[in-house]
Formats: C-alpha cells, structure tokens, sequence
C-alpha cells in the first residue's frame, strides 16, 4: 500500500514496531512487528487478554517508551528521531493520555492538574483555568473543580485524568482503560466524549477490555501475545437493522 | 417472541386496522423483528377464534378493525405480570457449532471462534452506531425510548456473545495446553485419551 493513496496521514502511524523486555532465557516479546495507522477523525479500540501488549502498544504510541524495532510516528514526526526536549514537546502538545492508574498529580486541584500542560506550554494561567473547567464541564464534573484527587472517588479521579487528556487541540488522544473505574452510564457517556472528539476530528486510541465500549470505536484491532491477529473492518457495509430502521422511521413519521 | 402479545398490547390502546397493527409493531421495535401483514391477520384470526380479540366495523376504505376483548385484557395483564420463561433456552446456532467443532478432527475451532468474534463484534459497532442516532435523535416520545431498550437489548446480547467467546478462545487454550502436557506420559494411548478428554469438556460448556 503506498501513502500517496490515503485520503488523510495518519496521525499516528507504528511501522513494525516491537518492543522486547529483558533478555536470554527471561525474554519478553511484549509487542512483535505491529503495523497500524490511526486517520484524522478515527477512534480505534485495541482489545485482547491481558499480558498481551495493550498498554505497552499505548506508552510506544504516546511516546513514553521506545520500540526496540520498528518507529513510531505522531503527525509525520519518527520520535525515535527526537531530543527527549522536543520529544516532551510533543506529547504535551499533540498527544493526550489517560494512563491505566490516571497520574494525577496528589497536590494539585482537579482543575490545576487538567491545566498543568497547557500552562507548560505557555498558555496564560487565566486562559488554562478557564479551559480545563470547560473540559470538567464537558464530562460533567464541573463541580470537582477546586477538589484534590485524594478527596475523589476512583470514577471522579478517572473523569479528571480524561478531562486533562482532551485539554487543548491534541490530534491523538491515547487512553488505556478509560472507562474501567466508571458505572455502565458514565463509561458511556465518556466514550460519547471521546467520540465527538473524534468526529471533530482527532484521532484517538483506547484500550478496552469491554465489547460494549469497544463498539463505539470505528475500528476494533484485537492483540494476542504481542501480536496483532485480527480486526474489524474500517468501513461496514451497512448494518443488518439500519435499512429497516429507517423504513420504520418512515412509517412511523406517516 | 410472542406477536399475539405484542398486537393484544397495541389493541389495547384503541381498535386498529391490520396494516396499521403492523406498522405500529414495527416503529416500536425498530423492525428488529419485520412482521408481514399475513402473519399479523393469521394472529388476529387465533385471537379471534380464542376470544382475545374481535372485529369492531370498517372504515369507508373498506379497512377491518379489530377491538381488544375483556378477556383479552386479562390475557395482557397476565403477560406483563408473569416473567418469559428463560428455563428452556431456545436453540443457539453458534452453541450447537462450536459443540460439534470441538469434537470433529480437522476444524480449527479457535478460527471458528475469531471468525465469529470478528462478525460479532462488528454487529455491535454497527448497533452501537444506531444507538449514537436514536440518542441524539430522542425527541422525549415514547417510541424513541421502546427503540432504544430494544437496541439496547441487542448491544447487551451481543457483548454477552462476545465476552464468552472470549472465555471460548481461554477456554481453548487452556484444553491445549493441557492435552500437550498430557500426551508423552502415554504415547501409545494418545488418540483414545484425547477424545476422551475432549468429551469431558464438552459436556461442561
Ligand atoms: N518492564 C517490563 N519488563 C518485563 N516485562 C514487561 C515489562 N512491561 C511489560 N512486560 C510484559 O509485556 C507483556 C505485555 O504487557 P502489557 O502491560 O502491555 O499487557 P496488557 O495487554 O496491557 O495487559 P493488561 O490487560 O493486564 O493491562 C506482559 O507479558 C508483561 O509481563
Ligand atoms: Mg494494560
């Protein structure tokens, strides 16, 4: 397949990357030659048991670790390529992440923890404020604001650990169980989140262990052994139900 | 899936005419389940004939309206007040496939298995699709809401298929595993051993 042929570069892009831990006897392939590309306006879901790679393929993609084969690339830039200065450049600016245990730093408010990157990247304190209340706002926590992590509930702390991933105008959105301390209707209603953001345009990467949540994704890969085995198809051909809904829809409306 | 009880509910709300039955079933459930307007009069002609339902005149378009009974009344109330029977599962195709593939030599069950997992998951996406329009389609009336638990109900179907093929493809592995380690403590035996293994855990799934 050549580029030239896409529609859009992907903003992400792991070309046969692989990741190995330890050596000898104690050897690990965590990850084996995994190609994959993630579009502009594209939510991919990786699923698979666990030990098989999911979070290592997330720290490689978000670039907080490094393939011992193969490169990764985040809107055309290789980050093997990059000084670790430029390279934290990126991920404050291009990448968000929601981390499996969320990261939040512990003496920071909700609020100051969600504007900590934008503020690192010169965004006046006002402007950051006033940005991660909107992203609160968005995931319907805006009252947490001025709270401090240990003071939260595991599904707060995760909304907040979202909220700061979203901040800004990050193309690709990484995040490792992000609905994994949330109740069936708040998982959902974060994954409509990241979904519209999808639809605006970023490209996104979650891991998930749920079918359920792994359905709004366009595209779900699944992972065994570091390997990549299977997908679903980018584009459907069209559901089962959707032409008889429709035609439902239309009697219904007469 | 009861379309007696399913026309008896609709009835219920005034008499209705055949076709309109029909297309009233179908806006409630999505056309999951398309009813053809033979198979609605067959059903009005059993509740007719047991007294459920019966025939209240025609419009000047020569339409056949049918009135829920008093006896039909009852029937409908006893429908919603008593569970569906879930102690005689219906036959799963897919339950019955991955029964005779475990036990026929030469079919890759864990192919079988993706293959399945694959579509399945597919369908999800593409109900889950659905799901995303009817909510930012839901206008607050009562027939986007009985849409959407009946989708619902496919979704949560769906991912319970998916979770326990998941367990299948462990399940699988497991058996494997353990067939391997079990083979060179008896070589000659080998082939009787495995099948009988491989019964064993039949009967469990
Ligand atoms: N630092 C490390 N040293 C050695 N092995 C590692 C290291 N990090 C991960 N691994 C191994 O790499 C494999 C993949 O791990 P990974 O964390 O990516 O799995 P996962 O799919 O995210 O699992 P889970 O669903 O449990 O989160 C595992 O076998 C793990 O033990
Ligand atoms: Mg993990």
């Amino acid at each position: 397949m050549t580029e030239q042929l896409k529609p859009a570069d992907p903003v992400l892009h792991l070309d046969r990357v692989s990741r190995t831990h330890g050596h000898g006897a104690a050897e690990v392939h965590a990850l084996r030659a995994v190609d994959l590309r993630v579009h502009p306006g594209e939510l991919v879901a990786v699923m698979g048991p666990s030990g098989s790679g999911k979070s290592t393929l997330l720290t490689l993609a978000g670039g907080l670790d490094s393939p011992t084969d193969g490169r990764v690339i985040v809107e055309g830039t290789v980050l093997g390529d990059l000084d670790r200065k430029k390279l934290a450049a990126v991920r404050r600016r291009s990448v968000g992440y929601v981390f499996q245990d969320y990261n939040l730093i512990p003496a920071l408010t909700a609020a100051e923890n969600i504007a900590l990157p934008r503020e690192l990247d010169g965004t006046s304190a006002r402007a950051a404020r006033r940005e991660a209340l909107a992203a609160l706002e968005e995931l319907n926590i805006g009252e947490l604001a001025d709270r401090f992590p240990d003071d939260m509930s595991g599904g707060q702390q995760q909304r907040v650990a979202i909220a700061r991933a979203l901040i800004g105008d990050r193309r690709l959105v990484l995040a490792d169980e992000p609905t994994g301390a949330l109740d069936s209707t708040t998982g959902e209603s974060v994954l409509a989140v990241l979904r519209a953001r999808c639809d605006a345009g970023a490209a996104a990467m979650m891991v998930t262990h749920e079918a359920r949540h792994a359905a709004w994704a366009d595209r779900v890969v699944f992972l065994r052994d570091g390997l990549l085995v299977d997908e679903t198809a980018r584009q459907d051909a069209g559901s089962l139900l959707v032409t008889a809904a429709t035609n439902a829809r239309k009697d219904g409306d007469r | 899936m009861s379309i007696r009880h399913g026309l008896l509910a609709l009835l219920d709300q005034g008499p209705r005419y055949g076709y309109q039955l029909r297309t009233e079933f179908e806006a409630r459930t999505g056309a999951t389940w398309p009813l053809n307007v033979g198979q609605v009069y067959t059903t009005l002609g059993r509740l007719e004939r047991d007294g459920l339902v019966e025939a209240a005149g025609e419009d000047d378009e020569g339409h056949q309206f049918y009135a829920v009974t008093d006896e039909g009344r009852v029937e409908l109330r006893r429908w919603f007040d008593t569970p569906v029977p879930r102690t005689n599962p219906p036959r799963d195709e897919l339950a019955i496939k991955l029964a005779m593939a475990v036990a026929i030599p030469g079919v890759d069950v864990a192919a079988v298995v993706h293959g399945q997992r694959r579509h399945s998951m597919q369908a999800l996406q593409d109900y889950t699709r659905l799901k995303g329009r009817a909510l930012a389609a839901d206008t607050g009336s009562g027939g986007d809401l009985a849409w959407l638990l009946v989708l619902e109900q496919l979704i949560f179907q769906t991912e319970a298929e998916i979770r326990w093929l998941d367990h299948c493809e462990s399940r699988l592995a497991q058996h494997a595993e353990r067939t391997a380690t079990a083979e060179p403590s008896e070589p000659a035996a080998a082939p009787p051993a495995r099948r009988a293994v491989k019964s064993r855990d039949r009967g469990r799934t």
